[in-house]
């Protein structure tokens, strides 16, 4: 199977090409296909080039340190911060943000020796399952551009499967990175929390948001995570663990590997074919001499709601920062208007519908008199979700199931906000325990005018992302490889 | 099922979270945060009785928590006119300083 990261940095080691044409390969491709599906919102592509010819004049000299990723063009959701070009979390309040600094994550993408080559487009503020509710337009599904390339990291997930890219970062706080990566057909890990630094990355839910990689392969995406994961001196939420070598045994079958499934993962709601899948997943993992542990996870239900409780909480206090004085935007004040009212004007013009949606539930969640009946509630119950994951992975080394009950679906289809909550189902758990999961392509949906991929979720207790990268891989050789290019055969 | 949100109720919500909104704003939010509160009533059903609340997943005293103090060293910050490049636009007074409006006294 070809690992396109791995193998562009074997190839500009041997002198097969050199980091320019890599980057300008990147260049051509977004430059083609951007006008229709508005995956990336700015590109650097002269800052790209000269980094590029810098690389390769590094590689000519001889230089061992030119790092693990030389050469290798990459796009970074736009909530994560750099500081050249802009960062606009998809916002009109902060169209024209320039960032001081530079992101954990994205500087040692940099200092790992990848380039940089631009920001992609992304739900406003990372609040949206669609990728359509940005300041900015909507992004288009390479599978279907009728269609959404799910959300909110839609550009990043999307950038990668239209080749665009070979490799991006997204965020994910209830799903956001494995719910695109399944619905754009290309591999999204979201990491345990506090496995890479949250420095650098626009806060929406603070106690949920991680940075994590979209890539076609599993090992390209243990590539990408054994470069950003690590402590972090300035985020003190990331966690003490050393540095790993995530790639090692990534080939390397688990022997008595027992994979769980949970009775409530295979709903009756879920499109027929994301049931397929998995009972075609089941027979895969079968067939490799695994133990299916049927399991029995009852709250499984409870976390939409327990998420839109605590990230609304978080959010609604994160974005009071956004007040239009030092810096996002400011509207004309008016002569003798109280400060008050003007904050609240340019946060009305600043932020769009869903953004505001969310400010205003997670206001009232954690408001007088509500408290204890909603956030305190929600705590609770997160408790108890992750008590059931513990459970569960005594039982198991992973956990499987659909990444999303549905494949992509039609622009504007769901205009109704509870309707769109309710298709992150499966991944905002992860969240709310703080353990691994990751999104695989395992399948099509065939019912409509194109084939649309299925994503299989894979979950592993925290920190655990070796076991999940070895399971993930195993299954992954089982399929073969697909862009919208060239789509697997049936 | 909760009551829905009256108009009042989600009024003074948007002035908590200092959203200054239409009537039809007020509205359209109304029903919407309505019919989510009615789904996230759902947590009623679960017996949370001496459950302690997790605010995180790794809280302080976790083993892979970096709970550490740093050395009380000056380190350079970021440069004053480097971030009032980011300030709105006409705000900026004697290249240091940010222009707000009036924040207390009378008119004059």
């Amino acid at each position: 199977m070809p690992d396109p990261i791995h193998d562009v940095v074997s190839s500009i080691r041997r002198g097969e090409q050199t980091a320019q044409s890599a980057v300008q390969a990147s260049l051509d491709a977004i430059h083609e296909r951007n006008g229709d599906l508005n995956c990336f919102r700015e590109t650097y592509a002269d800052d790209a080039m000269k980094r590029a010819a810098d690389i390769d004049a590094r590689i000519k000299s001889g230089d061992p340190n030119v790092g693990p990723l030389a050469g290798v063009p990459i796009a970074l959701k736009d909530n994560i911060v750099t500081e050249f070009g802009t960062t606009t979390c998809g916002s009109r309040m902060l169209q024209n943000f320039r960032s001081p600094y530079t992101a954990t994550a994205a500087q040692r993408l940099i200092d790992a020796g990848a380039i940089i080559i631009g920001k992609t487009n992304c739900d406003e503020f990372a609040m949206g399952s669609s990728t359509e509710h940005c300041a900015f337009g909507a992004t288009r599904n390479p599978w279907d551009t009728s269609r959404v390339p799910g959300g909110s990291s839609g550009g990043s997930a999307a950038a990668v499967a239209a080749n665009m890219t070979p490799a991006s970062l997204g965020s994910d706080t209830g799903g956001s990175i494995r719910q695109p990566a399944s619905m754009c057909g290309v591999v999204g890990l979201k990491p345990t929390y506090g496995l890479v630094s949250r420095h650098g990355l626009v806060a929406y839910g603070s106690s949920l948001d991680q940075i994590g990689p979209f890539a076609h392969t599993v090992h390209d995406a243990a590539l990408l995570m054994s470069v950003i994961a690590g402590p972090d001196v300035k985020d003190s939420t990331s966690a003490r663990m050393a540095p790993r070598d995530l790639l090692d045994r990534i080939d390397e079958p688990m022997a008595d590997l027992r994979i769980g499934l949970p009775k409530q993962y295979r709903r009756e709601e879920n499109a027929s074919s994301v049931n397929a899948m998995l009972d075609d997943a089941v027979a895969t993992f079968r067939s490799l001499g695994a133990k299916i542990v049927e399991l029995d996870m009852p709250l499984t239900e409870y976390g939409i709601a327990t998420y839109y409780v605590i990230a609304t909480a978080e959010a609604s206090s994160n974005l009071a920062r956004y007040d239009g004085i030092r810096y996002g935007h400011r509207t004309t004040p008016i002569a003798g208007e109280e400060l008050s009212a003007f904050y609240a004007r340019n946060r009305a013009e600043g932020f769009g519908p869903e953004v505001q949606r969310r400010i205003m539930l997670g206001t009232y969640v954690l408001s007088a008199g509500y408290y204890d009946a909603y956030y305190k509630r929600a705590m609770q119950a997160r408790r108890l979700i992750k008590d059931e994951f513990d459970r569960a992975f005594a039982q198991c080394h992973a956990i499987i199931g659909p990444t999303s009950p549905f494949p992509a679906f039609p622009i504007g289809s769901r205009p109704d906000p509870l309707s769109m909550y309710l298709a992150d189902v499966y991944t905002t758990n992860a969240n709310i325990a703080g353990i691994c999961g990751i999104s695989v392509p395992a399948g099509f949906d065939r019912s409509g005018a194109h084939p649309l991929p299925i994503g299989l979720q894979i979950q592993c207790q925290a920190f655990d992302e070796p076991t999940l990268l070895r399971v993930a891989r195993t299954f992954e050789r089982t399929r073969t490889p697909n862009t919208p290019d060239t789509p697997r055969t049936p | 099922m909760p009551d829905p949100l009256t108009m009042d109720e989600v009024r003074h919500v948007a002035k908590l979270a200092r959203l200054s909104l239409s009537e039809a704003q007020l509205e359209s939010y109304r029903t919407q945060l309505s019919a989510v509160l009615d789904h996230v009533a759902m947590l009623g059903r679960l017996d949370l009785e001496g459950v302690e609340p997790m605010a995180r997943p790794t809280p302080p005293d976790h083993a892979m928590s970096v709970n550490r103090l740093d050395d009380d060293t000056v380190e350079p910050s970021i440069p004053i006119e480097r971030l009032l490049e980011n300030a709105p636009q006409g705000a900026v007074v004697d290249d240091r300083y940010i222009a707000v409006p009036k924040v207390l006294g009378e008119e004059s």
